[in-house]
């Protein structure tokens, strides 16, 4: 059944969402990657909600002109627009108050949702007995896609995603240092309306399969993950897309097998296994790496700081670090050295001088910033250098 | 206003007031810390937290649902805080990415879970149900003092009004560390204060007002309240303690004329009936942030 | 000789005795990523004395600082005051962090900044009583901000925020002051009232550190210093710490624009 639903075999309707939730996904993906990396991620979570209203006015106004009030390009049009007033506000509350951006972002998106939910109450009455379905733009609903929507939406995905090829160096610019884009003549106010007016429209197109309140995941969640694996912004961003489009087609075609598996939320979720997995399992950034290297760290510190205390006659205080000397067989239990322990202090000892004649020499000095307490000088210098260095330690010694 | 107000609408607007003011309160810590939307994240998780309390007890009792809700809003809380540490993932992001992934498996769980004539589904934790939280045994203003008619106040009143105060008290109790923590985290630390437990109380303490305030009113106010009343209030006044009065103040307004607008605005417009109380309530906190964006003394850094 | 004959064959050597020392690191590492910042850091703080923190940008001064008032937490080694535990003896230790570090749109006035000074006398609930208040204005005045008592904080100029940073360590009436830069970013007027306040303390016999980065001072300012990049690379009395040599070693072959302006 899975397999059927992965390679397109549960028949049209399943196909066509899948199509579009892929495209969505990818198209969110990439997008989202540029949001993030301005850090801006909750930007789009003002944007998905502020689309409430301009959708429900849409269908009052199709109602009133005597339509159905179900035309998807029309709705999609309305809150288009009601999110752009959304986003002038948030921008605009920066700009005219003292509030800082993420309580603008809150004051948004609650106080549009909330004007949302009151027009949907006044459909709701003028269309007594019949079922308007805009509940459905809130978690998305695919039961009974048609063509047209299907298309709309992949053809939507697939604008979003040319321009936002167009505009990926400019927007890397921008998010990488404002300043610097600004000296280099980019209009950075024009560059951020066009990345929201990116992220607006794959809010518009995702309102029909994932729904507003769950549009932002497409737009977060992939980027997010994305960043775990690379350093570099251009693949955050295809690596981004990729995430979004996997995300997109498993998450379709996996709530195609059971009736009780809606598409948005399976959709999201697929998205954030993604994230989870990235997140402890990537190699560089994974917090797995992170927490062993970390470890690896504070070991070394210890081992190294109890060998120096060895060398110095000190005492050794912290358990840690007696552990450490004890385990490397560099002590014995009573705390006494052992002869290992002795050649190790002596190495360490020799290792510290030579570091600190290092930066009294004026032709190695520079060098003097790889030295981080745990590097051993013979990884820095050449044998020359060693030498150099040695020959003006030994008369020094020999005072 | 007669007997007829205490009976259909005097129960709604005080659990409206108690609402508000209890998430107006801990958000003026929030906006502060600029972490607002952490008020945005735990409402969110609302609907998994009862959706899992469900599951678990098979019932709608208030007391589960509560618990499951802030169990909820806990682990999203420290999720996101783990993902912003460990993941070096900038905040606003990992907020993004806990409390949409907690939605979706809420949804996803509400639709697996046969909840055929219990009355648990999304929009209700999306907008409550404030219109419905009558007091039937009121018989007019007199029942204020007629022990066996408050004992049919709804629960929801003495719940919300509990909640209120217990936010109040351990804001009155705390005041100090929670201002010192708030501007200065470093010198607080060395003063020896718990700095990050005193960020979680905060939290905690917007997530109870939230846990309270969602059953009988509804995620969006409380996202709304948590934000709109306080930064409006910021903009009046630059004390403290005058904003915390503020935003009390525009608290109170925006439930009453919300509640009022929604019940009776439409009538006077010649509609016959009502609109959302709650989405009424948010769109009067907002309007009344708007106009202390344009005409507040204290707008402008 | 050679060091290793100083490891006794017989056992541990006896512990050090830290209690005349106001503030005593031992072994001190402190790492954020994957190399430490601070690197097996001894520091010893003479009592009585104003002691500079100097060091090259990025060189560990306001981390070994943090680390010192246990606001970050070391990788290895211990801190004590006294000789005794940090955690101890914080009623003793006042703290100036750098201005940068707080947000001065915080809705609140001059006189609450210096008043939280007083918290650990005032705890949660005891109410503040004039003497309370003399004293936050006591401390002000000593600063030479007594009239912007009432002022928003957000409205003050850098120098004056420093002021009122400096007036709430004051009110901790403590016996050691820490300061993070109390320097950077100050008109001249503040520099000179800001020091003529530390010495007025050290007179007292209270010990002052500060992190300071502007080596033209340091003679006029300091009377010891320690100079720091990732490890301890000097220490003492400005006129045997802050030499040629020292300064060399610290600050390597990027003999910056502070070394030129002590030579000028």
């Amino acid at each position: 059944m899975l397999l059927d639903a992965l390679t397109l075999q549960l028949g049209y309707n399943a196909t066509l969402v899948a199509i579009g939730a892929t495209m969505l996904g990818v198209a969110a993906g990439a997008v989202g990657a540029f949001l993030y990396l301005r850090k801006r991620a909750l930007v789009s979570d003002a944007v998905s909600h502020a689309t409430l209203p301009g959708l429900a006015l849409a269908f009052l106004v199709l109602v009133a002109l005597g339509g159905d009030g179900r035309l998807l390009p029309v709705l999609m049009l309305g809150s288009a627009l009601s999110s752009w007033v959304g986003l002038w506000l948030v921008s605009w509350m920066g700009r005219a108050t003292r509030l800082s951006e993420d309580a603008a972002i809150g004051a948004v998106l609650s106080v549009f949702f909330g004007f949302g939910i009151v027009l949907l109450t006044v459909i709701q009455t003028l269309s007594a007995g019949r079922q308007a379905g805009l509940e459905g733009f809130l978690l998305g609903s695919t039961a009974g896609m048609l063509r047209g929507d299907a298309l709309l939406i992949a053809a939507g995905g697939a604008l979003v995603l040319a321009a936002t090829f167009v505009l990926r160096r400019p927007l890397l610019m921008i998010a990488f240092d404002e300043g610097h884009a600004e000296v280099q003549g980019l209009n950075v106010r024009a560059l951020d309306l066009m990345l929201m007016t990116l992220v607006m429209a794959v809010t518009v197109v995702g309102l029909k399969i994932v729904g507003l309140i769950l549009i932002v995941a497409l737009l977060i969640i992939p980027p997010v993950a994305a960043r775990f694996w690379t350093e570099d912004a251009t693949t955050v961003a295809l690596l981004s897309g990729l995430f979004g489009g996997l995300s997109g087609y498993a998450g379709a075609a996996l709530s195609a097998t059971a009736p009780d598996l809606p598409t948005g939320p399976i959709i999201v979720l697929m998205a954030f296994a993604l994230f989870a997995a990235s997140l402890f399992f990537a190699p560089s950034r994974g917090i797995l790496a992170a927490a062993l290297r970390h470890r690896r760290l504070q070991h070394r510190v210890h081992l190294r700081q109890g060998l120096l205390a060895l060398a110095h006659g000190q005492p050794v205080y912290e358990r840690l670090t007696q552990r450490m000397l004890r385990d490397h067989g560099l002590v014995r239990a009573d705390g006494v050295a052992t002869e290992a322990g002795r050649r190790a202090a002596a190495a360490a000892l020799r290792d510290e001088a030579r570091w600190q004649e290092l930066r009294r020499a004026d032709t190695l000095s520079e060098l003097a910033p790889r030295d981080d307490g745990l590097t051993r000088i013979e990884e820095v210098l050449t044998r020359d250098q060693l030498a150099e260095l040695d020959a003006r330690l030994t008369p020094r010694e020999a005072l | 206003m007669g007997a007829e107000f205490v009976t259909l609408s005097l129960t709604p607007i005080l659990i409206g007031c108690f609402a508000a003011m209890a998430c107006a309160l801990p958000g003026n810590f929030l906006l502060l810390r600029r972490q607002s939307l952490i008020g945005d994240a735990i409402s969110h998780v609302v609907l998994p937290g009862i959706v899992v309390a469900f599951l678990v007890t098979g019932t709608i009792a208030a007391l589960p649902m509560m618990a499951g809700a802030a169990g909820a809003a806990l682990v999203s809380v420290l999720l996101i805080e783990a993902i912003r540490r460990f993941g070096k993932v900038e905040s606003g992001a990992a907020m993004g990415v806990v409390f949409t992934a907690m939605f979706a498996g809420g949804v996803l769980l509400l639709e697996q879970t046969d909840t055929s004539g219990v009355h648990i589904d999304v929009e209700h934790a999306l907008y409550g149900n404030l219109e419905s939280l009558i007091w039937l045994d009121a018989t007019g203003w007199g029942s204020l003092l007629d022990p066996l008619a408050l004992a049919g106040l709804p629960p929801e009143a003495l719940r919300m009004a509990a909640t209120f105060a217990v936010v109040a008290v351990l804001t009155w109790l705390f005041w100090r560390p929670l201002k010192l923590a708030t501007f200065d985290e470093g010198f607080a630390r060395a003063l020896g204060l718990p700095t990050d437990l005193i960020g979680l109380g905060i939290v905690v303490m917007a997530a109870l007002a939230a846990v309270a305030a969602f059953d009988a009113v509804g995620s969006i106010i409380v996202i709304a309240m948590f934000i709109c009343p306080p930064a409006a209030a910021r903009l009046m006044t630059n004390r403290l303690e005058a904003q915390i009065g503020w935003s009390m103040l525009f608290a109170l307004l925006s439930a009453i004329l919300g509640y009022v607008l929604a019940g009776y605005g439409p009538l006077w417009l010649g509609a016959t009936a009502s609109v959302s109380a709650a989405g009424m309530i948010a769109t009067v906190s907002g309007v009344i942030l708007g106009l202390a964006a344009l005409f507040a003394p204290h707008r402008r850094a | 000789m050679s060091p290793l004959d100083l490891v006794t064959d017989h056992g541990q050597p006896v512990r050090e005795d830290l209690g005349h020392l106001p503030l005593a690191l031992r072994g001190v590492t402190v790492s954020y990523g994957a190399e430490p910042v601070v690197f097996s850091v001894d520091m010893s703080v003479a009592p009585g004395a104003m002691t500079a923190i100097i060091g090259p940008n990025g060189a560990g001064k306001s981390t070994l600082l943090k680390a010192a008032l246990g606001v970050v937490k070391p990788l290895a080694g211990r801190v004590t005051a006294w000789g005794a535990p940090l955690a101890s003896q914080r009623a003793r230790i006042a703290y100036v962090p750098q201005r940068a570090s707080v947000d001065w749109d915080f809705p609140t006035q001059v006189r609450d900044v210096v008043l939280m000074g007083l918290y650990r006398e005032l705890g949660l609930l005891r109410r503040v009583r004039a003497r309370h208040m003399d004293k936050v204005m006591a401390c002000l005045d000593r600063v030479g901000m007594a009239e912007f008592a009432d002022r928003q904080i957000g409205q003050l100029s850098g120098g004056q925020q420093q002021r009122v940073f400096l007036a709430r360590a004051l009110a901790q009436e403590a016996d050691l002051y820490l300061l993070d830069e109390p320097f950077a970013g100050v008109d001249a007027a503040t520099e000179a009232a800001i020091i003529a306040v530390l010495k007025s303390l050290r007179d007292e016999g209270k010990t002052v550190v500060a992190v300071h980065h502007d080596l033209s001072t340091v003679e006029a300012y300091f009377d010891r210093v320690f100079l720091i990049n990732r490890r301890r690379m000097a220490e003492g009395p400005v006129a045997e710490a802050f030499t040629d040599e020292t300064l060399r070693a610290t600050y390597g072959g990027r003999l910056g624009d502070g070394l030129v302006a002590r030579a000028g």
